[in-house]
């Protein structure tokens, strides 16, 4: 993925901070990219290369512990983030055929951010509501019974927004040019 | 060391916990359940309804709400528990925003309890039942889940107040080795899957004398879907961590860990307050109950992989390094966390400790079984009326813990297997079902106790995909140390894959057996050497299932996509309603000339879309398997 205007600096800067206000021992290598991670919503390559040089030590072992463990991402979040429940419950009333209603209407494959950053689809095991079956976790909302028709109902809902957005965006940039 | 003694700290302690709780007792309190079942349904919109009401009616001065854990009743979340002085206290299920102002306006304004929206009393009383009355009642004997929902799992005093922390006090005035004693004479067995007694680890940690000893909490809680650990931390963390302070005791640690899932924030940040309040009460940290004895705890943050939950995966993790678990000897209680001895328990072991030593060896013995004392807890879910959170006495058959305390299955469908253990675990069939729940019966059955995730399905679950979708997670998350365990799960995984597309062969089921018993040999850590199993009961008990996918090309539960189709069936189409055309996806469905509807399979995604909507008067879509359209109707053109 490409990072965007400004993005790099952001970076650079974030995982200054957060190198020089932690411990630097190999033991606190996971602790060090969970916190990266918090401020910057994942881990880009970049970030992994500095705390590799902060901790000295190489490059390929941080790339080999953040892609080992489930919860580093090494793709930047979507605006508006879709994670599908498929633990057991779910799975057995179709929370595949909800990932891939997901998948469909958003272009892009689990574990992917559409290029214009806006969405992103990920997998989830059980999120302990295992009652609403099959279940979505939507900006961090849980949606339960989340059937094909259900998902279009909610991406509707989100492109609306995004449209409500853009226009919001225009008609304060145009009244900045008018003023 | 302090001049008084543990016991005189502690009733200090215990006496101002009841007081705050007495004098809260003199208003109305609401309840609110929001663990992450509650949230989910919705449960923290209903707390904000019931603190807008409540304002709105005056009475912000008179009510307190609170949130609350998770009381197991999950399949009727939200929800909440209204304690008002002169009535007994009742739990009211299922809310939304109508009901709670109801609820506002009959029961706290005026003084009308509602009774017919309630689900049952907490205590007994003349006029309404309790929960112990439900038929469930009979069978559920809550232990360590005795407290979660019922107190305010951010305050300590909560805990305190009903006994928390007693039993931390009357072991700090006995030796350690007492401790000891009385959980080797309880048979604690760990409940994190193998049943390893808890006594003996912690003795051999003692007897290896290292200089530093630590005490680590599992809550990875890998089981995908399963979540017993996580309402624990929730909704009763105290208990956990009291547990944790006592094995410290018993084995001379001074530190330890609760490693718990980053996905679990809830937990995370309620253990986080209750190591706080644990240490503003004396209770953790240095001279504990003004004893010489030092103690402190902090949470360590799993990072999401299957395997970490393995006992030296999990402290090669907490040291930096990659999830992979090691050969063992040395075990833990020799090597383990920096090079030290370590005690490993999961967070039920913990948490039955406070009780034990509490009551007494004896008293935890009376429930369950002579091999496996004590209660077992499971996430109830899948095909089952009352999914949530049980605890049964060991012993307990699954027939009653489906059909007693679940209440059987939901819409009269027809059982069909449970899958217990998760993905070390087996799916039983009916025959199965009279099993005692305990370590070593279900063994011998093919399933294993597991960590506790129970799953049960019905005629329209396909065992071969079942099988398939438990492999598929165990060969991702295999760490990739062994061979067979990365390659041998691989190709078992292709090989269900195929025979879900009716792609199998003869030799099918043979080679996945051979490949099952290679795996299962060849593998270093229990993930690898159990990964089989969901396979290996499902061929033995549902092996005509396979048979019809292979030989037919048929899947008899209507599952797998590639060997079913959608069909309408002209004589139940109503042909005016037009609905499934509208829900259709992907414009698969078109109506005919004569005005029946019909689906373009061609572009037909198997969506299931169509059938759901269909008006259950009419419900003219039907699956067909093997995928092929019935010759006899003319088709006609569009
Ligand atoms: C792949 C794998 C995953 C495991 N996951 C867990 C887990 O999530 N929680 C747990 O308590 N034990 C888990 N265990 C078992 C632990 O290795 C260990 O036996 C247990 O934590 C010991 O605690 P106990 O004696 O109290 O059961 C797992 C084991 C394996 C092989
Ligand atoms: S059995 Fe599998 S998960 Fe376990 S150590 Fe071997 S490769 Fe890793
Ligand atoms: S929804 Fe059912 S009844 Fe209605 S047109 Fe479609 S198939 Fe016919
Ligand atoms: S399996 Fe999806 S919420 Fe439990
Ligand atoms: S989590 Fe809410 S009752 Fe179980």
């Amino acid at each position: 993925m490409q990072l965007i205007e400004g993005e790099k600096d952001q970076i650079l800067a974030i995982v200054g901070e957060v190198l020089k206000n932690s411990p630097k021992q190999r033991e606190d290598l996971i602790p060090l990219l969970q916190k990266v991670q918090a401020k910057l919503g994942y881990l880009p390559a970049l970030a992994m290369e500095k705390i590799a040089d902060g901790l000295n030590i190489p490059a390929a072992d941080v790339y080999g512990l953040a892609t080992f463990y489930n919860q580093f991402r090494l793709n930047p979040p979507g605006k508006h983030q879709v994670k599908v429940c498929l633990g057991t419950a779910c799975y057995m009333v179709g929370g595949d055929i909800t990932l891939e209603s997901f998948e469909r209407r958003m272009e892009i494959k689990e574990g992917e951010t559409s290029p214009d950053r806006l969405y992103s689809l990920e997998r989830v095991a059980c999120v302990g509501c295992c009652t609403m079956a099959p279940v979505a976790v939507v900006d961090e909302e849980v949606e339960g019974k989340v059937t094909p028709t259900r998902v279009d109902g909610i991406m509707l809902a989100l492109q609306d927004e995004e449209k409500k957005n853009e226009k919001e965006l225009k008609s304060n940039q145009e009244e900045g040019e008018d003023a | 060391m302090s001049n008084f003694t543990p016991a005189e700290i502690y009733k200090e302690l215990l006496e101002e916990a009841i007081s705050q709780g007495e004098a809260r007792k003199e208003k109305t309190r609401v309840l609110v359940g929001t663990a992450t079942c509650g949230v989910a349904a919705g449960a923290l919109k209903i707390k904000e309804d019931f603190l807008r009401e409540i304002e709105s009616k005056n009475l912000s001065d008179d009510v307190d709400v609170f949130e609350v854990g998770c009381i197991g009743h999950c399949y009727a979340e939200p929800l909440a528990i209204i304690a008002k002085p002169g009535h007994p206290a009742i739990c009211y299920g299922r809310l939304d925003d109508g009901l709670v102002h109801r609820l506002v306006e009959d029961f706290l304004v005026a003084d009308d309890p509602s009774y017919e929206y309630a689900m049952a009393a907490l205590e007994r009383n003349d006029v309404f039942p309790t929960f112990e009355d439900f038929p469930r009642g009979i069978y559920e004997k809550k232990l360590i889940l005795e407290q979660c929902g019922f107190i305010d799992a951010r305050d300590v005093n909560s805990y305190l107040a009903r006994e928390g922390y007693s039993g931390l006090a009357k072991a700090l005035v006995e030796k350690p080795e007492w401790v000891l004693e009385e959980i080797k004479a309880a048979n604690l067995r760990g409940r994190g899957g193998a049943g390893f007694p808890a006594g003996l680890k912690w003795e051999a940690c003692i007897k290896s004398k290292g200089d530093a000893i630590y005490v680590i909490c599992n809550a990875d809680e890998g089981d995908p879907g399963a979540f017993m650990d996580r309402s624990i931390l929730e909704s009763d963390p105290h208990l956990v961590i009291e547990g944790m302070i006592l094995c410290a005791y018993t084995v001379g640690a001074q530190k330890g860990y609760l490693y718990i899932r980053a996905e679990y924030p809830r937990a995370v940040t309620h253990v986080q307050e209750a190591l706080e309040q644990a240490r503003m009460k004396g209770l953790l940290g240095n001279s504990i109950l003004g004893t010489d004895f030092n103690f402190d705890l902090e949470i360590f943050q799993g990072s999401g992989a299957f395997v970490c939950g393995e006992a030296t995966a999990l402290v090669n993790s907490m040291e930096g390094k990659m999830g992979m678990p090691e050969s063992r000897p040395p075990r833990l209680a020799q090597k383990g966390y920096r090079g030290k001895p370590t005690v490993l328990n999961n967070v039920k072991t913990f948490a039955y400790v406070p009780l034990i030593i509490r009551n007494g060896a004896d008293w935890f013995k009376e429930t369950g079984t002579p091999e496996s004392p004590g209660t077992a807890v499971f996430s109830l879910v899948g095909k089952v009326v009352n999914t949530g959170l049980v605890e049964v006495p060991m012993g307990t058959t699954l027939r009653q813990l489906i059909y007693d305390v679940g209440d059987g299955l939901p819409n009269d469908r027809e059982f069909k297997a449970v899958q217990i253990g998760g993905p070390s675990g087996g799916c039983l069939p009916e025959s199965a079902l009279d099993v005692p729940i305990d370590f070593d019966s279900l063994q011998d059955a093919g399933a294993i106790m597991g960590s506790g995730g129970l799953v049960v399905m019905d005629e329209d679950d396909c065992m071969v995909s079942v099988a398939r979708y438990f492999l598929e997670f165990t060969q991702h998350e295999s760490c990739g140390k062994c061979t067979f365990c990365r390659l041998g799960t691989k190709h078992m995984l292709d090989i269900l894959t195929d025979i879900t597309k009716g792609k199998g062969d003869g030799d099918s089921l043979a080679l996945l057996e051979e490949l099952a018993e290679d795996v299962r040999d060849g593998s270093l850590c229990n993930l690898g050497r159990t990964a089989p199993n969901p396979v290996l009961t499902t061929l033995k008990y549902f092996r005509d299932e396979y048979i019809a996918h292979i030989e037919e090309g048929r899947c008899p539960a209507l599952a797998c996509r590639d060997l079913i189709l959608y069909y309408i069936e002209p004589p139940k189409c109503s042909k005016l309603c037009n609905v499934c055309v509208g829900s259709c996806p992907t414009e698969a469905i078109f109506t005919r000339d004569d005005g029946l509807k019909e689906i373009d399979q061609e572009k037909c995604v198997k969506c299931d879309n169509c059938l759901k909507a269909c008006p259950g008067e009419y419900n003219a879509v039907v699956k067909i398997s093997p995928p092929v359209l019935p010759p006899e109707k003319v088709r006609v053109a569009k």
